[in-house]
């Protein structure tokens, strides 16, 4: 194949690192006050992105460069929900950052090179490739947390994140050394075949596959691997919370289920074992430990470490069914999260982070719209119909049910039980309790109108997920399943 | 269909549609429009459903009204709705009570008034889905959206302890749901891909599935009637629910629990059913009898109808798992009587608060000399709570017992303690609030019932004396469904 068509499924990530070297360099001729020249650039480029993607969807599976890279439904789909998720990041908190002086060129070139990181995972069919998209991704994220240099509790959190991480990729990679020993090959579709030739050393297999499912749990931030999430989130300023907390997890989906369902599909009864005892504990640990937090972000962050667990649910429980929700359950997360880390934004101010639980007392007599907004975004959480969170559940504990393992889907709904307790508290906190403070809340028309349609969009989508649900069911269908 | 559109929709969305207009109009300044916006929509929601009762067909068991289109057609979920002669009387009776709680609210809430009476339409509009859905996501994702206005009726405009009274309202029957969910899932696998309630009742299933389905089921509905011993979230939200609150709460919401042991638990899992009933009878007879002497030594006027309803409830499980026609009707018509006769009496009790502040007893007495037509009325509804024949608590308690003793004497002997009990603390509470002197300088004050007021206790009046002396138009409706479902009861579905 030549250059040309080698290119072409993977045209939207060249334009990306075209855009941002572009970006790069033209910052550097824009002053301090023109930023916002260079946001809309950046916006652009995440448009221009999602047009390529579009543009060049084919409707079977592309493969480019000798099998290193992918592009399917479930890629595309995924990237236009990464796009997306970026883009609504940088319009929630161009505000917040402007204040904070921390709206510069290098935090929007970094969002970008994330943004890339992640195309890359998502379409990745190698291993080699995947390990530079998850690469790329965490530098951009690590500086990024960091961008806060006179904030101490941030650096902490950089450093952490960065320590655990490179930890992490160690176990990744050392894990997937092993593999490559057993079966002589880095790319996912050999790997698989050679694995069910029945050729491949199983103990080795088994004890590389260990390494990369813990890896992989690192990354997905699930319990036991857990650690940083909580610091890590609470110490980075809310917009790099809230890019840490979206879009990711999408590519992180996809990681996970390109390398455990393509490429190790045959080891499924050793690696689905595994993924119960993580969902488990994840669940468990994410939704107890987040009832004592008095801080939102490190809430936010057990309860994604709870939503996590409920994910790795629907992987476990294989076939269209298991797949097909957990893709739901993390655009439907993604979506939820950039609502609840938003309105936290929304709600701070110069020299004032809204991020703990007394903040939200009263929100209801100070603004009864975003307070209904939050109610929503929160039962959503906690999966109360009529919005659409409940339908994340529902597709993932059906998956459940089905692949046969009704008692994990009673402990679910008993674990998500105690979860509701702390989303119910942000409510009462809104709606019941007297406001300690009575700054008026001042957002720009761009922000409230974002924090509109993602709230409203979470209760629309409760009334009509049926789209959603059969375009993941087709996603992962074609993606995951056909080979 | 009205002005070609179908009635139950209509009935469900025409309330949600005026809660979102009342939402509209935004913080108090405008609570005089949110009032009367609330007022006309919460009427026209209960216009709209005489169609459903007047062109009803008496004389089959069929979902009549039905409307079938596709919702989410990955899962087979349809927006499938209609009614049969169980639950059109409860849509009816739900639709009923939205305006009077709206009236009850008219002066007495005075901070945020559109949001409170924005929840009550809301609800009204939720509440009639649960009771015509036809499709087991569609009746949970109604059943579960109850919960939220419910939560923030309690929680903003109740009294002193709201805060843990929605809390534990909110978990407690979340607990249920859940369960039930994991419980309907289950049943979609079984049933071979459908969400049909009236494919699950098809369904076979072997005793264990049958048993734990029936658990799961019974932790969802029996937190909502609530049965003994998970009653303990009904005291609690009733003393801090504004009144409104309360009369929905009793009204409507705890038949609501009652009517899914009939369209799920006893035609889906008839042998577990009757595998169980001893249990489900001993736990009936318990809330009649015991919960009925814990009223007795209530001091809160509200705690004590609380109590009451429990015990009422307890009645009408017994009735359900004696599996005879009496019975099932008598059940039946002791949840619509006790719609009214509870919701009544929380208004006469809202009533003395909105006076005095207080719902103790012992603040109270010879209220009569103050307030004589308000005693007039409390007495009607008190007797009626009692069981006096003549009124309509008489016919349902009646049946059952009559049922009961068909089933078993001693069953039918406990049942009937409650017609001693029911008197006693009901009229020993009205004697202590009504009669003797005046108590103190606060009753002297006490002004007798508005225009408003009156207006609201005569349609209940009528209502109640109605159903007692003439049952028929009650009991008429449902007498072929109740016959066919304990056909169908009766049948094994064991493999």
């Amino acid at each position: 194949m030549d250059l040309m068509t080698n290119l072409m499924p993977a045209s939207a990530e060249a334009f990306m690192l075209v855009m941002v070297c572009t970006i790069l360099i033209a910052d550097l001729l824009i002053r301090q006050n023109g930023r916002l020249i260079t946001y809309m650039l950046v916006q652009l480029t995440l448009l221009g992105c999602a047009l390529i993607t579009v543009g060049t969807h084919e409707s079977g599976v592309v493969y480019a460069f000798n099998n290193m890279y992918v592009d399917d439904l479930m890629a595309d789909v995924l990237k236009l929900m990464v796009y997306l998720a970026v883009s609504m990041m940088l319009v929630y908190s161009r505000q917040y950052l402007t204040v904070r002086g921390l709206f510069s060129g290098e935090f929007m070139v970094l969002a970008l090179f994330a943004t890339l990181g992640m195309m890359v995972m998502i379409s990745a069919n190698h291993f080699l490739t995947l390990y530079l998209g998850l690469e790329l991704l965490s530098l951009s994220l690590y500086a990024m947390v960091a961008l806060q240099r006179d904030s101490a509790i941030a650096t902490e959190a950089a450093m952490k994140y960065f320590i655990l991480g490179a930890l992490a990729s160690g176990l990744l990679l050392y894990g997937m050394s092993m593999l490559y020993g057993a079966t002589g090959s880095l790319e996912l579709g050999a790997v698989a075949k050679s694995i069910q030739s029945g050729a491949a050393d199983k103990n080795l297999l088994v004890f590389g596959l260990v390494f990369v499912v813990s890896g992989l749990a690192f990354k997905l931030g699930v319990v036991p691997f857990h650690m940083w999430v909580p610091d890590v989130y609470h110490g980075a300023p809310t917009a790099m919370t809230m890019l840490i907390g979206s879009a990711p997890k999408l590519a992180a989906f996809a990681f996970a289920s390109r390398i455990l369902v393509e490429g190790l599909q045959p080891l499924v009864q050793h690696w689905s074992g595994m993924l119960i005892i993580l969902a488990i504990a994840s669940m468990a640990i994410g939704n107890l430990t987040a009832i004592a937090q008095t801080n939102l972000k490190r809430m936010f962050a057990y309860s994604t470490i709870a939503h996590m667990g409920f994910l790795l649910l629907g992987l476990l429980s294989g076939g269209i069914e298991g797949y097909g929700s957990a893709m739901f359950y993390a655009v439907i997360y993604v979506l939820m999260s950039l609502g609840a880390f938003g309105m936290i934004m929304l709600l701070s101010r110069e020299g004032f982070e809204a991020d703990t639980l007394n903040d939200f007392k009263g929100l209801n007599q100070r603004s009864p719209w975003l307070a209904f907004l939050m109610l929503l975004l929160m039962f959503s959480m906690a999966g109360v119909p009529p919005t659409v969170g409940f339908y994340a559940k529902f597709s993932v504990l059906n998956a459940v049910v089905q692949a046969g393992h009704i008692w994990l889907a009673v402990v679910a709904v008993l674990l998500s039980l105690i979860g509701a307790f702390y989303y119910l508290r942000i409510v009462k906190l809104m709606y019941f309790d007297a406001p300690e403070s009575h700054a008026p809340i001042t957002i720009g028309q761009d922000t409230a109108l974002l924090i509109s349609v993602n709230g409203l969009g979470i209760l629309l989508l409760g009334l009509l997920p049926g789209t959603l649900m059969s375009v993941c069911a087709v996603a992962v269908q074609q993606s995951l399943l056909l080979h | 269909m009205i002005f070609g559109l179908p009635i139950i929709s209509v009935a469900i969305w025409l309330p949600i549609v005026f809660g979102i207009l009342v939402l509209a109009t935004g913080d108090d300044r405008n609570a005089p429009l949110a009032r009367i916006l609330a007022l006309v929509g919460s009427v026209l929601g209960f216009l709209v459903t005489i169609p459903l009762y007047t062109g009803f067909a008496h004389d089959t068991s069929e979902m009549q009204f039905v409307e079938l289109h596709d919702w989410i057609t990955r899962f087979n979920i349809h927006y499938h709705l209609g009614v049969d002669g169980i639950s059109v009387l409860f849509i009816l009776l739900t639709a009923f009570f939205t305006p009077i709680v709206v009236l009850a609210g008219w002066q007495v809430i005075e901070k945020r008034v559109a949001q409170y009476m924005a929840s009550f339409l809301i609800m009204s509009g939720i509440m009639i889905g649960v009771f015509s859905a036809l499709d087991a996501i569609l009746f949970y994702v109604f059943w579960e959206a109850m919960l939220i206005p419910m939560f923030l009726i309690i929680g903003v405009w109740g009294g002193q302890n709201r805060v843990y009274a929605a809390v534990k309202f909110f978990l407690y029957t979340l607990l249920g749901s859940l369960l039930m969910l994991v419980a309907l899932i289950y049943l979609y696998n079984q049933s071979g891909g459908s969400f049909a309630i009236l494919d699950f009742h098809q369904t076979t299933l072997s005793m264990t599935a049958q048993i734990l389905i029936f658990i799961a089921f019974f932790f969802a509905f029996a937190v909502k009637v609530p049965m003994f011993p998970v009653h303990t979230w009904l005291p609690d939200a009733h003393v801090e629910a504004p009144t409104g609150g309360s009369v929905v709460l009793a009204a409507i919401m705890l038949k609501v629990g009652a009517y899914g042991f009939l369209r799920f638990s006893m035609p889906i899992t008839p042998d577990a059913s009757h595998q169980l009933a001893g249990m489900m009878i001993a736990l009936s007879l318990i809330a009649v009898v015991y919960i009925g002497l814990v009223a007795l030594m209530q001091s809160d006027m509200k705690k004590l109808v609380a109590y009451s309803s429990i015990s009422h409830m307890g009645f009408v499980t017994l009735g359900f798992f004696i599996f005879n026609e009496y019975g099932m009707e008598g059940a039946l018509l002791q949840m619509i009587s006790h719609g009214f006769v509870s919701g009544a009496l929380f208004l006469c009790i809202g009533v003395l608060y909105d006076r005095m502040h207080s719902r103790n007893i012992a603040d109270y007495g010879g209220v009569a000399n103050t307030m004589p037509v308000f005693a007039a009325f409390f007495m009607l509804f008190a007797m009626a709570n009692s069981g006096l024949p003549g009124t309509s608590g008489f016919v349902g308690e009646f049946m059952v017992i009559l049922g009961a003793v068909k089933a078993n004497f001693w069953y039918a002997f406990a049942a009937a303690t409650t017609l001693i009990f029911g008197a006693a603390y009901t009229l020993w509470m009205y004697k202590r609030v009504i009669f003797g002197a005046v108590a103190n300088p606060h009753v002297a004050e006490l002004t007798d019932l508005t225009l408003r007021e009156k207006a609201i206790f005569t349609i209940l009046a009528i209502t109640v004396l109605g159903m007692g002396l003439y049952p028929l138009p009650f009991s008429e409706v449902m007498h072929v469904s109740v016959n066919d479902l304990l056909v169908h009861v009766a049948r094994s579905k064991l493999p």
